[in-house]
């Protein structure tokens, strides 16, 4: 019985391990939301760089949107940033969502960073993201022309992702 | 030719770690003494051409041999002698080559300094480092040769190292993060030596003590290299991020401090024998799961390494054998016996458990919150990270539980102490503690902050303690007792001294988190910036040039009530190859707070974005890991480590246990 015992620490190795295993051939995969093809939910928030200036999602229609949420406490961020800003030179319309943060940090990482972002709105508590059902940073909603969520991507978007997940949705939405 | 020269050592390396993992331990289940001896030239051996192989890339990097291809990679013809030299290590082959240099040095060394050990423990110590050198071996040649050809489209240029990697301090944290992280390596052959031989006594526990003191000093120094140069060059103006890397090198070290304390009641008191063995199993499990994470992707990190799924299949692999593989002995083999020895609540056996206690909960909540993301990813919930909110909030409390029993504990005795020796000797270092604390809370900030006078408490308290312990045991004994102050044994210093830098790294975390302040301003030539009780004058920048960039340099002249103290000069760097800018934060330290400057982007007409820090007692928290790590040092150096010759001769302790 008592060498039993002994046998726990390899078991939970195990069980890391399968863990493990599993992340490597994971891919970062997008995950279907609720919101799928559903209006993106309403909101009034404040903008980063005029706290007076409130944007609400009417702000969205006409365009092809790409709605990023981050935060300046995310580390993932800062590695997805640098292709967000190739995609705003591209002329892809993005807008953030700054989730939970601190506006003054967030600032001062766009004027670090270069801002990718036509504007972005400042959800403080959090209330815009548990309508959209964020779990965390960085994530992003391609939004049509009519304000209605067409994809949802969870985690870091990179050249990959966009050509794989984004662009065929968007070609198709520019095709109508 | 001096990279193939390079590739055919590795190979030779190989070949040679497969006959060390396999002679001897074969001979020392045969009794066979000359196979068991061929262990101290095989070590050597594959330590001389894994030498060769590095020297062989340090060649090509210094001759800028643009056809290897990793030397193209991380290297570039006007970079200045000195980061060529440890552009070696700015990537992610390199980088593993000093890796499986440093296993070898160890490896060689057990082999150099293990005459007082029996021959069979010798032998499979040995055996168990040569297996370890076969699977890096293996990965680096199959994945991730250093010297792979670009032929024949040589490019004329190197893409540069990275200029964040630029920097003195970067030729001296790889090196030494390295030496501590690969150090367990030796402990986890100790461990597993001493489960195949089922010998887990005192002198087992003596042997490995000095390894792992060392280790973990190597491990302390490195973290606090990496966490200054984080500091200093990031521009971010912190210290620690909780960003995978660091844990990845945080969690050994936690595992490691365990262990160091867990040996020492083994030692002196012949109990926590399994949990000690598996400590040190999980002290080196844990540093190969930090390359696991940190060369696979699993994990996005802001400095992972280029990542390559089948380097991740080939590690994790490994690790498989060597973790899976050694917990499954520890399973067979570990000693289910009960100890005889007894202690009570109030005993130092007792303590050193609640802190081996505190140190794991520490590591497991690094390691869930390293992997919470991985586990999301794995249950289809996407990549995300949680952030230093999570950590902040076990973290700190735990460590200050930590530190205050650490008083108690570091002056209990062993088997029993009396409730009432304890607090006549305690009361003194609390007041102190009380006092200091308040003092600080009142000194700094703007109202009394309860947080400050905790940190500075508990800080207070461990230093405290600690004095009191010496000049108490120096008063014990006879003669004068100045001159008693002077005269301990090595290992009392070396507590004492880490102990000390302990508090002194709680005290410099803690308050410089609370008490900074910091200001994001514009400002033009000839404007000033208040910052807490300094005023910062900006006077213009210049144009400077250096070995491979060009940079403005900002002018600031800093005074403190109408005096100057400081003068700072951050710099923007544009690097010629890349076109890569880079913050170069100015930093004025000493020993009450530094003033920390960074700039950020040119407004036009000679203003700047700049970011403006004063942060009290920062660099205690360095000074403080520079005592840990001197500590464990010290601790090396005791005498009584290399007084036990072997009184047996080596045939007799052939004889099964």
């Amino acid at each position: 019985m008592a060498r039993l015992k002994l046998f726990i620490p390899l078991a939970i190795f195990v069980g890391l391990a399968a863990l493990l295993w599993k992340g490597l051939s994971l891919d970062p995969t997008a995950m279907p939301s609720a919101l799928k093809d559903k209006a993106f939910p309403a909101f009034s928030l404040g903008v980063l760089k005029d706290e007076q200036d409130f944007k609400t999602e009417k702000d969205f229609l006409g365009e092809i949107t790409l709605v990023n949420v981050w935060a300046t406490w995310c580390v993932v961020c800062r590695v997805e940033h640098p292709y967000l800003l190739e995609l705003a030179e591209q002329g892809v319309r993005v807008v953030g969502v700054n989730y939970k943060d601190q506006p003054d940090a967030a600032r001062q990482w766009l004027a670090e960073l270069k801002d990718p972002y036509e504007f972005s709105v400042m959800d403080r508590d959090g209330r815009l993201g548990l309508d959209l059902g964020v779990f965390g940073a960085p994530e992003s909603y391609l939004v049509d022309q009519q304000g209605i969520i067409r994809h949802k991507h969870v985690g870091v978007v990179d050249d990959k992702v966009w050509q794989r997940d984004f662009m065929p949705i968007i070609n198709e939405l520019k095709g109508k | 030719m001096t990279a193939e020269l390079g590739h055919i050592a590795l190979i030779v390396a190989l070949g040679l770690s497969f006959l060390l993992a396999a002679i001897p331990m074969v001979g020392s289940y045969q009794n066979n003494l000359l196979w068991m001896r061929s262990s101290r030239s095989l070590a050597t051996g594959v330590f001389v051409f894994v030498g060769l192989a590095y020297a062989c890339l340090t060649i090509s990097f210094m001759e800028s041999d643009f056809s290897v291809a990793y030397v193209a990679q991380t290297s570039n013809s006007m970079l200045p002698w000195y980061y060529k030299f440890s552009a070696v290590w700015g990537g992610h082959e390199g980088s593993f080559l000093l890796w499986v240099l440093m296993l070898a040095g160890w490896t060689f060394t057990v082999a150099c300094l293990s005459r007082s050990l029996p021959m069979v423990m010798v032998a499979r110590v040995l055996s168990v480092l040569g297996f370890l050198c076969i699977g890096f071996l293996l990965f680096m040649l199959l994945t991730s040769n250093p010297f792979d050809r670009l032929l024949p489209d040589t490019p004329s240029e190197g893409r540069d190292l990275n200029p964040l990697l630029q920097d003195p301090a970067f030729v001296f944290h790889p090196p030494v993060l390295y030496m501590g992280y690969v150090g367990l390596s030796v402990n986890f052959a100790f461990a597993i030596a001493a489960l195949l031989s089922g010998r887990l006594d005192s002198a087992w526990a003596r042997w490995s003590r000095p390894w792992a003191t060392a280790a973990w000093a190597f491990l302390t120094l490195g973290i606090a290299l990496g966490s200054w140069w984080a500091y200093y060059e990031l521009g971010w103006g912190g210290w620690w991020f909780w960003d995978p890397v660091e844990n990845a090198s945080f969690m050994p070290w936690l595992v490691s401090t365990a262990l160091v304390h867990s040996l020492a009641v083994t030692e002196k008191r012949g109990v926590f024998k399994s949990w000690t063995i598996l400590l040190a199993i999980f002290a080196f499990s844990l540093s190969l799961l930090g390359t696991f994470l940190v060369r696979s992707g699993v994990i996005t990190s802001v400095h992972a390494f280029a990542t390559d799924p089948e380097r991740g299949v080939f590690i994790l692999g490994f690790l498989g054998v060597v973790v899976g593989g050694s917990l499954m002995i520890y399973a067979l083999k570990a000693p289910t016996m009960r100890a005889v020895a007894t202690f009570g609540w109030m005993s130092r056996e007792m303590f050193l458990l609640l802190n081996n206690m505190l140190l794991v909960v520490i590591m497991l909540t690094v390691l869930l919150g390293t992997l919470y993301p991985l586990i999301a990813d794995a249950m289809g919930m996407g990549r995300i990270s949680v952030g230093p909110p999570f950590f902040n909030a076990f973290f700190v409390p735990l460590v200050l539980a930590l530190s205050f029993f650490l008083g108690i504990g570091s002056i209990s005795q062993w088997k029993k102490s009396k409730g009432e020796r304890l607090a006549n000797f305690l009361w003194l270092p609390a007041v102190v503690a009380v006092v200091m604390g308040l003092l600080v809370a009142f000194m700094y900030g703007d109202a009394f902050h309860w947080k400050g006078w905790l940190c500075a408490a508990i800080g207070f308290w461990v230093v405290a303690v600690s004095l009191r312990d010496w000049w108490h045991k120096a008063r014990a004994k006879r003669g004068s007792t100045v001159a008693q102050l002077f005269n301990m044994n090595a290992s009392f210093y070396a507590m004492v001294c880490a102990h000390i830098g302990l508090g002194l790294t709680v005290i410099g975390g803690g308050l410089s988190s609370i008490y900074s302040v910091q200001s994001d301003v514009r400002l033009a030539p000839g404007e000033t910036v208040n910052v807490g009780a300094y005023e910062f004058k900006f006077e213009g920048t210049e144009g400077v040039r250096g070995p491979n960039y060009i940079a403005d340099r900002a002018n600031v002249v800093v005074s403190r009530d109408g005096s100057e103290v400081a003068t700072l000069g951050p710099e923007k760097r544009r690097y010629f190859s890349g076109g890569n800018m880079m913050t170069e934060a100015a930093v004025d330290s000493s020993i009450g707070r530094d003033l920390y400057m960074a700039m950020g982007e040119h407004l036009g007409e000679g203003a700047w974005a700049v970011r403006v820090y004063v942060k009290p007692f920062i660099m205690w928290i360095w000074l403080g890991c520079l005592l840990m790590g001197f500590g464990g040092f010290i601790a090396v150096a005791d005498k009584r480590y290399r007084r036990l010759k072997v009184l047996r001769p080596e045939t007799e302790a052939l004889k099964p246990a």
